[in-house]
């Protein structure tokens, strides 16, 4: 009892002292709204405006509806017609355009006369992922464009011919901005719950209060406790609103239960209240507390998979990161809202962030009663 | 020391400094801008050292930023050595020595590499800057320290690089802001000596702002700042004459007892000022005679009342007009402790206390005991180790090896719930700065474990004794020092702790905050509170019933303040301070001697 | 002595101190030398976009040597992880599942229709929540599919091209590598660290120790204090570039076919850039600790994510791409991309060098105005 008032003086101190102070406040406020905008906008793989330039030498009915549906498509934009060979040489180099569609003279005639013909297209490599994501569009236009020369008959020559058809799953527009929105919650929780849990002691520290709590008749569990809440409620309510910013400003499906993404994001946010905490018990400035998060944030966001796949990494680096919490809440959350996942479904997620916070914590309490003095 | 400069003067004075009409305000966020100087006019002559006084606030370091040409003045100016502060700038810098309150000193170099980078920056030619080096250095003590890091450096050497760094191109004007603030009493005597050598040899100007009075008294020169505007101005002399026959003091009948007699004056009619000194009540009355005195004091048993010479202190107190530090104290007996046998229990004890840190030995074999109703003073210079033995009895720190007991627990060890008989004040204001004044006093309230009922009790208690109602709802680090001092007292003895931890409580409080809070402590031990406090000021030492002096980690002496006083009683010093003992102590002119004080022999040394 | 003089003394006073500084300083060692290093290995290890072993399951109830020739050449492809399966509901559990990321699907005619010199589907279906691996999955999968075609017809099997077919070629990076690309991205982000954050923390800490109200009231110029922290922040980020550059090209092997003299000079460009920045933000703001927060807020999210170093710029939305213009590190990727990649492009690299000059100036000419001798602003 004794204890219980104890644990909610500091909660309600904490509370206080997060909303009066303006800094603290704006770590509530403004990386959320900041990650938001830049995850939700400059984050995507998605490609628009490709540029493009084309040295059409064939300049016929033909070659003029196949580009017409490079430009129909929305993907790529027409930054300058070539009129001759050497200015192939020099397009790319100078990146006015990414893709250059060279169209031979032979073109026309070639497909009317029943022959192959070749469209040579040459993408920049300085971006290899544009470069190879637009030649995929590019492949998928001329693709339809075959078909559609075969049933209106210009083509008549027909052969044996592996036609590839092909289905997305779960993200039928293969969007990237579902995959990377949907993920949000997790690393705006994890900013907000680091910096206040990893700032708490060092900030009393710095202002001489610490001591003044240690002398109180508070155990080390108490102060753990009354110190972990208030970030865990913060972070769980910016990931809760994101959830709803991302379904009803981006639009991205929410597929799976509400109490999973609960159940869910509580996990991940214990575990990472047990690394705050630990940052914290090392740090005896708030700059150190700050330099120790940003150590942590920074590999853990940069591995969790949320802008490239874990499975590229080297197989080394898969294994370490097995020990990085923001995995599991990434996959998690991309199953409860794109797969439509609910509780049990995430359970595979749900306990390595289990045991992860039965290892981080512990460690954080060990510490903090060991470094407190 | 330097008290007959001014006589010795030969020709007329040359002024270095001059400030006329000067005025500085300093924009607040929605609230009207502070008036940090409201029209100051005064000089400062070359061969002297013109000392700058008042409570803090008062204008001090605006006032040396503005010659110093780091601040614009808003209305007159000030002229050093002939240029204007805002116009001249860099010519007033290549000329003067400035030397800010926290000197900033790199403390990833070594102190030749911190001297050679000012060197360079002063322009200090290569030629002559070993002849340069070795007279500072020799003057400084720092010397075999050239090649140490200035982070290394104790307080005190910090401070005289700091000083060392200023005078590296022979500046014709020294400007100092507060030289010795936390600085212990040797190293503060050192550091003058230094400043008067200079005077004398190379006549110099010396202008110095100090919070410490005794030191106004050495300066040729003393100008008191008050809220921005100069109160009075003269040589330290003529402001002692001002004082002369009303300054007393008052032999309590038994000796070495003076606290019942001196929370009896204070502020009384016509009592400006009353201390502890010397173990004898040192009264200041604004009237001549000891009338008022007697007056106050009718009925109380004294063995005598006697006028005595004033110092500056005396007519500092004198002249500053005091309206908000008017406190009455609840008198001792009023309010009777609950605890009639306190004499004898012992709350604190300590048998061989040691603490280590890597291979240094901050603690060395530490014993004392301290009874309830005591007040117990840890004493020392910087780095002494009563911050580690202090922090050590509160549970901070825990012991490399030895016995601690406080109220029959270690705190470090014990369970929570052994804490909530003490309570902490810590050496900077360390309550939440953002919380309201109510909001802190809560929050301590239900941590100590208050229930609602008692709480409220207790918070009218703490907003009643120390007058924080206007301060209710703002924000604890808005309040003005003395009011965030005592919202301090006020949370550190919310829960009616039986001892009560005050670790430096009043560094960087001015001079009546700090007579106002030593006044409530004796309150509080007359009521049965045990009391173990740190302070560097010694003077404060004499409110203690005992101290511990410590140096290096070593008892240096142990008693009470009469048998401290007793160590160093001469011919030439009848009447010596604590200061003095520990000066003589820290220096080893007098054999350090460990009185153990067990209960009957504390009065032996006095007679 | 000469003003010149003096002018060289108290510059080598504050170099010298400078200089001794950060040796001494750990967190100055550690964010100059250090942190790059990190930063390279996790980026250059971590960060692929490249897939390879994609585990992908073959469900084919085709036996015959067509079929079996089309699968084993998805087998033989280094980009697939394949497993062979023999019911379309095993495999789509497996989707469900997530343990393999597609399935493709050959029906059990394809040899026969194939034979009969018919149209064939070959059915793929991929888990589209990665929505950029979806697509290198579909485009490795159409490869695989061009190249098989183009075998049989080598051998003189029938085997019908599509009317038009596309010759395509990447430059600069043959094989695609998004390493190539990374790394030398990744150079722009270390050099803004090193530039803003590290540069705002030195300044603020002077003014949180109280160092340099003392260096204020020394007879230093406002120049010599620009100077004085310019010049070995400057060495110590072009220091932090090149030991970036002899990873990228030793460890990470990325191909570096510009001129050093370029590099040498378009970073200066934009070490000065980023120097500037920091020292304005140092001169608004002198709390280390909110520093730290607006030189991350304002300097290195802006360099990561606004540059193109990871996210293709151009595909943004308007206003994202027109606040990416305030951001040097832009300038910058696109500089070491193509000095890296495709040379000493002078087309590409003066435009984008002469913003960064211009920005250099404007940033340190408006940290010079903002340095002043006195404590109030």
């Amino acid at each position: 009892m004794q204890s219980l008032r104890r644990i909610l003086a500091l909660m309600v101190k904490e509370f206080i002292l997060i909303l009066k102070d303006p800094k603290s406040r704006f770590v509530i406020i403004g990386p959320p709204i900041i990650q938001f905008i830049i995850f939700g906008y400059a984050a995507t793989y998605d490609l628009q405006n490709v540029r493009y330039a084309v040295f059409d030498e064939s300049r016929s009915t033909l070659s003029r509806e196949l580009l017409s549906r490079v430009e129909g498509s929305g993907i790529f934009r027409l930054s300058k017609s070539l009129l001759n060979e050497r200015q192939t040489a020099t397009v790319i180099d100078d990146d006015e355009a990414r893709l250059l569609i060279h169209i031979g003279p032979e073109f026309d005639r070639n497909l009317r006369n029943g022959l192959p013909a070749t469209v040579q297209v040459i993408a920049d490599g300085r971006n290899p992922n544009v470069a190879l994501i637009a030649l995929g569009y590019f492949g998928t236009i001329v693709e339809q464009f075959n078909q559609d020369l075969l049933r209106h008959g210009v083509v008549t020559r027909a052969g044996p011919w592996v036609r590839l058809v092909d289905r997305a799953w779960f993200n039928g527009n293969l969007q990237s901005r579902w995959f990377i929105v949907s993920a949000l919650g997790g690393i705006i929780s994890m900013v907000v719950v680091m910096i206040l849990t990893s700032l708490t002691v060092a900030r009393e520290r710095e202002f001489g209060t610490f001591d003044q709590l240690l002398v109180a008749p508070f155990t080390p569990g108490e102060i753990l406790i009354g110190k972990s809440v208030p970030g865990m409620v913060f972070g769980l309510m910016d990931a809760l609103l994101f959830a709803l910013g991302a379904v009803y400003w981006f639009e991205v499906p929410f597929r799976g239960t509400i109490p999973a993404l609960i159940l869910a994001l509580l996990c991940f946010i214990v575990t990472i209240v047990g690394v705050g905490l630990l940052i914290s018990s090392l740090s005896m400035t708030m700059q150190q507390g700050l330099l120790g998060s940003f150590v942590f944030i920074m590999p853990s966001v940069t591995l969790s998979g949320l802008a490239t796949p874990i499975a590229n990494m080297p197989h080394w680096l898969q294994v370490a990161d097995l020990g990085n919490p923001l995995r599991y809440i990434i996959i998690a959350l991309r199953d409860i809202f794109l797969e439509g996942a609910d509780s049990t479904m995430i359970w595979p997620q749900l306990w390595p962030l289990m045991l992860l916070a039965c290892v981080t914590l512990p460690l954080a309490a060990w510490l903090f009663r060991h470094r407190s003095q | 020391m330097a008290g007959g400069i001014d006589s010795k003067e030969p020709v007329p004075a040359e002024v270095v400094l001059s400030v006329q009409g000067l005025k500085k305000e300093f924009a607040v966020k929605k609230r009207p801008p502070v008036q940090a100087l409201r029209g100051v006019s005064l000089q400062a002559m070359a061969g002297r050292v013109t000392g700058l006084v008042g409570a803090d606030g008062a204008g001090k370091t605006t006032l040396i930023r503005i010659a110093a040409g780091l601040l614009v003045p808003t209305e007159g100016r000030v002229t050093v050595l002939g240029f204007d502060s805002v116009g001249d700038t860099l010519e007033i810098q290549s000329r003067v020595g400035y030397m800010p309150q926290k000197f900033g000193l790199y403390q990833d170099l070594t102190v030749a590499e911190n001297m050679d980078l000012y060197a360079d920056l002063q322009g200090v030619p290569g030629a002559e800057r070993a002849e340069r080096y070795r007279r500072l250095q020799d003057m400084t003590g720092l010397a075999s320290f050239t090649r140490r890091r200035a982070g290394d450096l104790s307080g005190g050497m910090k401070q005289k690089l700091g000083l060392a760094c200023a005078l590296i191109k022979s500046p014709r004007v020294l400007l100092l802001d507060e030289p010795t603030v936390g600085v212990d009493p040797v190293s503060r005597r050192e550091l003058w000596k230094i400043v008067y050598e200079l005077v004398e040899r190379d006549r110099i100007g010396v202008f110095v702002s100090t919070a410490y009075l005794d030191e106004a008294e050495r300066c040729s020169q003393v100008v008191v700042l008050h809220e921005g505007q100069i109160l009075a101005e003269g040589t330290p002399r003529e402001f002692m004459q001002r004082m002369e026959g009303k300054v007393s003091r008052v032999v309590p009948p038994q000796a070495g007892k003076p606290r019942r007699l001196y929370t009896r004056l204070v502020g009384r009619e016509h009592i400006v000022d009353a201390t502890i000194r010397s173990g004898l009540v040192r009264v200041v009355t604004d009237t001549v005679g000891i009338g008022s005195i007697t007056a106050a004091l009718a009925g109380e048993e004294v063995a005598a009342i006697e006028g005595i010479q004033p110092n500056f202190e005396d007519a500092f107190m004198a002249i500053i007009p005091r309206a908000e530090h008017h406190f009455q104290p609840a008198r001792g007996g009023d309010t009777p402790a609950a605890t009639p046998d306190r004499e004898d229990e012992v709350v604190v004890r300590t048998r061989e206390l040691r603490k280590f840190f890597g291979d240094f030995e901050a603690v060395k074999k530490l014993t004392f005991e301290v009874r309830r109703g005591e007040i117990f003073g840890l004493l020392g210079p910087n780095g002494a180790g009563k911050s580690t033995t202090f922090r050590m009895l509160c549970g901070l720190l825990a012991a490399s090896s030895g016995e601690i007991s406080v109220a029959g627990n270690d705190l470090h060890s014990s369970r929570a719930m052994a804490r909530s008989r003490l309570g902490y004040m810590a050496q900077q204001f360390s309550l939440y700065g953002q919380l309201s004044t109510l909001e802190n006093l809560r929050f301590f309230g239900k941590a100590y474990g208050l229930d609602s009922g008692r709480l409220r009790l207790r918070l009218e208690w703490a907003f009643a004794e120390f007058d924080l109602g206007r301060w209710r709802d703002k924000a604890a680090g808005s309040l003005p020092g003395g009011y965030k001092q005592r919202l301090a007292m006020a949370a550190a003895l919310l829960h009616e702790p039986d001892i009560l931890f005050l670790d430096e409580p009043t560094s960087g409080v001015d001079p009546f905050a700090r007579r106002e809070f030593w006044l409530r402590i004796n309150g509080f031990a007359e009521q049965g509170v045990t009391v173990v406090v740190t302070t560097h000021f010694m003077e404060e030492a004499e409110y203690c019933d005992r101290m511990l002096i410590m140096s290096q980690g070593d008892t240096l002496a142990m008693g009470t303040p009469n048998e401290i006083r007793a160590l160093v009683r001469s011919a030439d010093n009848p009447q010596p301070t604590i200061e003095d003992a520990f000066i003589a102590l820290a220096e080893g002119e007098v054999v350090p001697l460990v009185i153990r004080s067990d209960a009957g022999s504390t009065e032996g040394a006095d007679k | 002595m000469s003003p010149a003089a003096l002018f060289l003394m108290r510059m080598r006073g504050i170099l010298r101190k400078e200089t001794l500084q950060i040796l001494r300083d750990p967190s100055s060692i550690a964010l100059a030398i250090v942190m790059p290093l990190v930063l390279l290995f996790i980026f250059g290890y971590g960060v692929t976009l490249d897939a390879e072993h994609i585990p992908l399951a073959v469900v084919s109830a085709d036996t015959g040597p067509m079929a079996g020739d089309m699968v084993a050449r998805f087998d033989l492809s280094p980009h697939f992880a394949t497993t062979r399966l023999h019911s379309m509901a095993e495999a789509v559990q497996q989707l469900n599942e997530q343990r393999i990321d597609g399935i493709i699907r050959l029906q059990n005619d394809f040899s026969r229709r194939l034979h009969n010199g018919e149209q064939v589907p070959v059915q793929l279906i991929v888990n589209g929540i990665d929505a950029n691996r979806a697509r290198l999955i579909q485009g490795y999968v159409r490869s695989v599919m061009g190249e098989w075609a183009m075998q049989r017809r080598a051998r003189g099997e029938e085997a019908a091209t599509p009317p038009v077919s596309v010759a395509q070629r990447v430059w600069f990076n043959e094989e695609s590598d998004s390493r190539n690309f990374m790394v030398p991205g990744l150079i722009t982000l270390i050099m803004t660290l090193i530039g803003i954050l590290l540069t705002a923390l030195v300044i603020a800490r002077e003014w949180e120790r109280g160092t340099m109200e003392a260096l204020l009231v020394t007879p230093l110029r406002r120049v010599d204090l620009l100077l004085g922290k310019v010049i070995p922040y400057y060495l110590l980020g072009m220091i932090g570039m090149g030991l970036s550059v002899g990873v990228a090209v030793t460890v990470f092997n990325v191909p570096f076919r510009g001129s050093i003299g370029a590099l040498l000079l378009l970073s200066s460009l934009f070490m000065l850039a980023s120097l500037g920045f920091g020292l304005l933000l140092s001169a608004a703001i002198r709390i280390q600790f909110v520093v730290a927060q607006v030189s991350i807020l304002a300097g290195y999210l802006p360099a990561f994510f606004l540059s193109g170093l990871l996210f293709d710029l151009e595909s943004t939305p308007r206003f994202i791409r027109v606040i990416s213009h305030a951001v040097p590190a832009r300038y910058f990727v696109a500089i070491s991309h193509t000095l890296f990649m495709a040379g000493d492009i002078w087309p590409i690299l003066l435009p984008n060098g002469l913003v960064l000059a211009g920005m250099a100036v404007f940033f340190i000419g408006l940290a010079f105005r903002n340095i002043t001798k006195r404590l109030e602003r």
